[in-house]
Parts: C-alpha cells; structure tokens; sequence
C-alpha cells in the first residue's frame, strides 16, 4: 500500500471508510513528515499538532458512527493570508506576527464542518505579494522536488506541504497566478476558481477585484471535491455570484462531458513567448497530441493582448493593494512599535512590520492612485484590462470550448535568483495573470517533468462559471 | 519618468511608510524602473473603452441593515487583540495633537 502521507483525497476516503487506518494514523504521519521537513522546506509557519490530534480523534469517532462526509479525517494546511478562528495568521508579515482571528473565513469553515483536520498555517509571500515565496518575513520556502529551488509563489507553502507529504491538500489564494504558478513548479494541481464562486470572507484582501480562493491538492477530481464544498454564494461576501454549484465530482468521473469533439484553444501569444522553455514547450505539445489523440480539436488562437496583461497587473493590484493594506495600521490588532504620536505609531509599525515588497507595492499603489495620476495609470490600466477580456470573450464560444497553455515560462527558479529584480520576478507570472484579470477559472496540472527533474505544469482556461470544463479536461490529462 | 527621493518621501509619507535613506534611494530607481515599464500600456488605444471594475457583472447587492451581534468570547478575542487599551475601549495617541 502507498504511504499514507501521499495519499489523495479520493484514496484516503476509502481507506479510512474501510477502516484500513483511521485520521489518527493519517493525521500522525503528517505530522511526523512535517517535524521531519520542515526545518528545511519550510513550509508550516505554525503547527497546530495538538488541535490536529483533537480534530482527528473525534473525526475517527464519526466514521465509527458511520457518519462521514467526504473529508472527514482528512488533513489539510491553509495559507497563512487566510482567516483560522483561534489559529495565529500572519499572513507571513511581522505585523501580523501575533495576530490570532476570532473566526474562520466562510471556505475554511464549510471545509471543518465536514470534519477535515487543520494541521497547520503555510507560509506564503506576505500578503500574497510574489511569485517565489522569498518576500515571507519567516524565510523562503524550498521546493521539495530540489531545495536549492524556490517553491514558487505566493502561495508556495501550500503547494510544497502537498508535494511533501505534510497534508493531503491545502487551501490558497490566487489573486495574479498565486495558486497555479507554485502547484506548477511543485508538480500539483491548483485551481483559481472564476471570480464571484467562491466567498473571499476571511481571506486578507490584496487586490479586491481579482481576488480568488481555491484549492490545491494532488489530482483534478481532489480539486472537485473541494470545490464542491467550497463554492457557493456567502451572505458575507457580495461579490459571490448567486448560481448552483455543479456537481463537480460527477462530471470530473462520468461521460457527461466527452473530450471528443472538444474544442481546445491554443493562444500562439503563449507559445510564442521569448524564453519559454524547451522542455515546457515539448511538454505542451505532448498534453495537445494526448488530446488530438483522444478525439479533440486544437484550435489556432490569438489573444492579442496578452502582453499587456503584466503592466495592467502591475498597475491594479499594487493600488489595490495599497488601498487594502491601509487597515494593517497596528491600532486594533497586529504588532506595534515604539511611538510618540499616531503618524507613528502607523508608520513605525509598517516599516518593521512589511517586507520589502510590500512596502514597494504600498508605495507603487499609493503613487498610481495619487492625484493628478489616477487616469495616466490605475484608469488606463483598467481600460487595458477590458481590452484583455475582450480577447477572451472573443474566442470563447465562437472559436472554443477551453484555452490550453503553459502554467510558466520555465520551471522552478533558484532560491535567490531573482530576489533583487522586482521586474524580473514580475515576468514569471506572464502567463496566469491575463486570466486572473479577466476573472476566469484557470487550473494547472502537472504534464510531466524536465530532464533535471523539476515539474512542468500546464493551464486549462475556461469561460466564466466554467470550471466544470477545466476540471474534466484536468482529470483526462492526468488519467489518458 | 523619473522619480526623485524627495517624490518618494511625499509618497511614504501619504502611504503612512517610515523609510529609511536607503530605502527611498532604492524605491526611487525600482519605482522608476517600473513605471517605466509600464509606460507600454500607452501603446494600446483604449478610446471609448469601458474600464473593468469588475467581472461578475453583479448589481447593486443589497441586504438589511441589521445589527448581527457576536457572542462574549468573540468580543473578548477582539478586545485581546487591542495594540493599547484601557478596559474594554482601544486606546490610542491623540489624532490631532501632533504635526
């Protein structure tokens, strides 16, 4: 039998209802993968062991009474950006260092009321600010596939705790590609969910019009699961679009959908891309033959805006990031410096409090949105980002049915590689952002890995609301 | 573009932001570097084109305006987690007793 922590959510579910182990033994020998890597991955900021056992006994107590639902004794991790009652959140910002919620956010609780086993808080870039977890004020996080690489961002806790064993699926947030590009370099998958499914209420805010929460676990029909439970309209959040959630799971499994005759778009802006590696591109061209193969179109498209897509992001989210993080003042919670006054009090506990990106976005945000720029950059900006959605709104229906790409332009990067060019660091998200401003479902899947070893992940884009089609043609190129 | 460190002390100062010299040295080349880069966007014509604030395409959400009350723990955990108090009300610095 496989190790326990390397299950997925679908094998655990039956070997706990077959009784073959129970969420102790589950839950203990995560544990113990953490307190034997973490010290080097660095995954967790903080372990709730004791809370896990708790959580994990009584989850045994429920499926002796036959009372089990789908992720019931399952262990699982969630960002630090993300709201646990009683768990400290950090966000992975000093200022937050002591920061304990007083509730869950509304994904984290439908998760728990099914009886799934918190084992811990993953580290992440602070707020959510990067795309290689270096920007964390509680040190990187190292790819376990090769530790002198990075884990990805800014939710590269989350995909190393999976790819490591430490939990059997993590809970992210994708703002600009913040769930895909780690799952990518960790060789998971990863959903950002279409904007408006799933409710944001306790999820610390970055950039509230892209913001997304979702799912990162080792299989596409893993990430259904939880999708199912996830979504849902939330009288908390009003941006969450009142629609029935599809029945995911069935429709990952059964014939209800048919590669054959699928149309799959091919944007040749993507594969066009100066610097797009070799081994990713073969990789691709592999996962379009399987396609072809198993009775599907591919479609030549252009969406021509893409390379807009940066600059826009670049521009909307610091502001928005700029305007969100005005509440992370010290005063009501969260770490506070030596003061004389209130200006102070404000702006010594941000200097200790924020890394450096932050601080940089703060200041880029805060610049975009200051009188007399407001229309040269924040407004043209979304003007952009209307042009960029419109090169979606194009192709979807007319021309096809979903849009193949790659998750990134090149595998894992080394730790340091690229931590003191902002810019540079800003370009490995070239491909997740465009639809992360156009607000559509986006999923990465793992498509194989390069000669030296590091994963390769490709992204399914649907149409708004389309997760149903990203998710079977997910499960097909993980399965066929 | 060019920003100057005294354009990047006015914005740390808007942005409640203490930097150190080394710091606003830094930003004003990275700021620059960026706003640079995204000068591109200019090259897209974007007359009489809508802004995206946001996807859904949802309106004027609503609810009633109800007070929801939190139970004593909840409050207690809020309270506890005050930078300054004093009983159960935040303390802080006078707001206009400083320039």
């Amino acid at each position: 039998m496989k190790q326990l922590h390397t299950l997925t959510i679908v094998e655990a579910r039956k070997g706990l209802d077959a009784k073959e182990f129970t969420s102790v033994e589950l839950t203990t020998a995560c544990l113990n993968r953490i307190k034997e890597r973490n010290g080097e991955i660095n995954a967790f900021i903080t372990v709730t062991e004791e809370l896990a056992l708790e959580e994990a006994k009584k989850a045994d107590e429920i499926i002796a009474r036959g009372e089990q639902q789908m992720l019931t004794g399952i262990p699982f991790g969630v960002k630090d950006a993300i709201c646990t009652k009683g768990v400290r959140s950090t966000a992975s910002a000093k200022i937050l260092d002591n920061y304990v919620p007083s509730f869950d956010a509304t994904v984290i609780a439908r998760i728990r009321a099914q009886g799934a086993v918190l084992v811990g808080k993953q580290n992440c870039d602070a707020f959510g600010h990067g795309a290689s977890n270096e920007n964390s004020m509680y040190g990187p996080v190292r790819n376990p596939h090769d530790t002198t690489k990075v884990s990805g961002g800014s939710s590269g806790g989350s995909a190393a705790a999976v790819a490591d064993g430490m939990c059997l699926f993590s809970i992210a947030e994708d703002t600009g590609g913040s769930i895909r590009q780690p799952a990518a370099f960790c060789g998971l998958a990863g959903l950002r969910p279409s904007y408006g499914r799933n409710s944001r209420y306790g999820i610390m805010p970055m950039a509230s019009s892209l913001d997304t929460v979702g799912p990162i676990a080792r299989t596409s029909e893993d990430i259904a699961i939880l999708m199912e439970i996830m979504a849902g309209v939330d009288p908390l959040d009003a941006t969450t679009v009142p629609v029935e959630t599809p029945l995911y799971t069935d429709e990952v499994k059964s014939q209800m959908l048919n590669v054959k005759g699928l149309r799959v778009g091919i944007p040749k802006e993507y594969f066009e891309l100066e610097g797009l590696d070799p081994e990713i591109r073969a990789a691709l061209e592999q996962s379009m033959e399987t396609l072809k193969a198993a009775g599907a179109t591919l479609v030549d498209i252009s969406l021509p805006h893409t390379k807009y897509a940066i600059p826009t992001y670049y521009i909307v989210v610091p502001s928005e990031d700029s305007s969100n993080l005005g509440r992370i003042d010290s005063i009501r919670y969260g770490a506070q410096t030596a003061h004389d006054d209130l200006y102070g009090a404000y702006a010594n506990s941000r200097r200790d409090g924020f890394p450096n990106e932050v601080k940089r976005r703060i200041m880029i945000g805060t610049y975009a949105l200051s009188a007399g720029y407001y229309d040269a950059y924040y407004r043209k900006a979304q003007k952009v980002r209307t042009k960029i959605r419109q090169d979606f709104d194009t192709v979807f229906g007319a021309q096809v049915d979903v849009i193949l790409t790659p998750t990134t332009p090149t595998p894992a990067f080394g730790v340091g590689e690229k931590s003191n060019d902002p810019l540079a660091m800003y370009l490995a998200d070239v491909f997740v952002s465009p639809s992360a401003l156009a607000g559509l479902p986006s999923l990465s899947v793992p498509v194989g890995k390069t000669s030296s070893g590091l994963p390769i992940g490709a992204q399914l884009i649907g149409p708004m609301m389309g997760e149903s089609v990203v998710l079977f043609l997910g499960h097909q190129l993980q399965n066929i | 573009m060019q920003l100057t460190p005294l354009e990047v002390k006015k914005i740390a100062t808007l942005a409640r932001l203490s930097l150190s010299e080394e710091e606003t040295q830094s930003y004003a080349e990275q700021l620059t570097a960026i706003f640079g880069y995204v000068e591109m966007l200019n090259e897209v014509d974007t007359e009489g084109v809508e802004e995206t604030c946001q996807v859904t395409g949802l309106q004027d959400v609503v609810r009633e305006d109800i007070v929801v009350d939190c139970d004593e723990e909840t409050k207690k955990q809020l309270v506890e987690a005050f930078s300054d108090k004093k009983g159960q009300l935040l303390q802080v610095k006078g707001v206009f007793s400083a320039e």
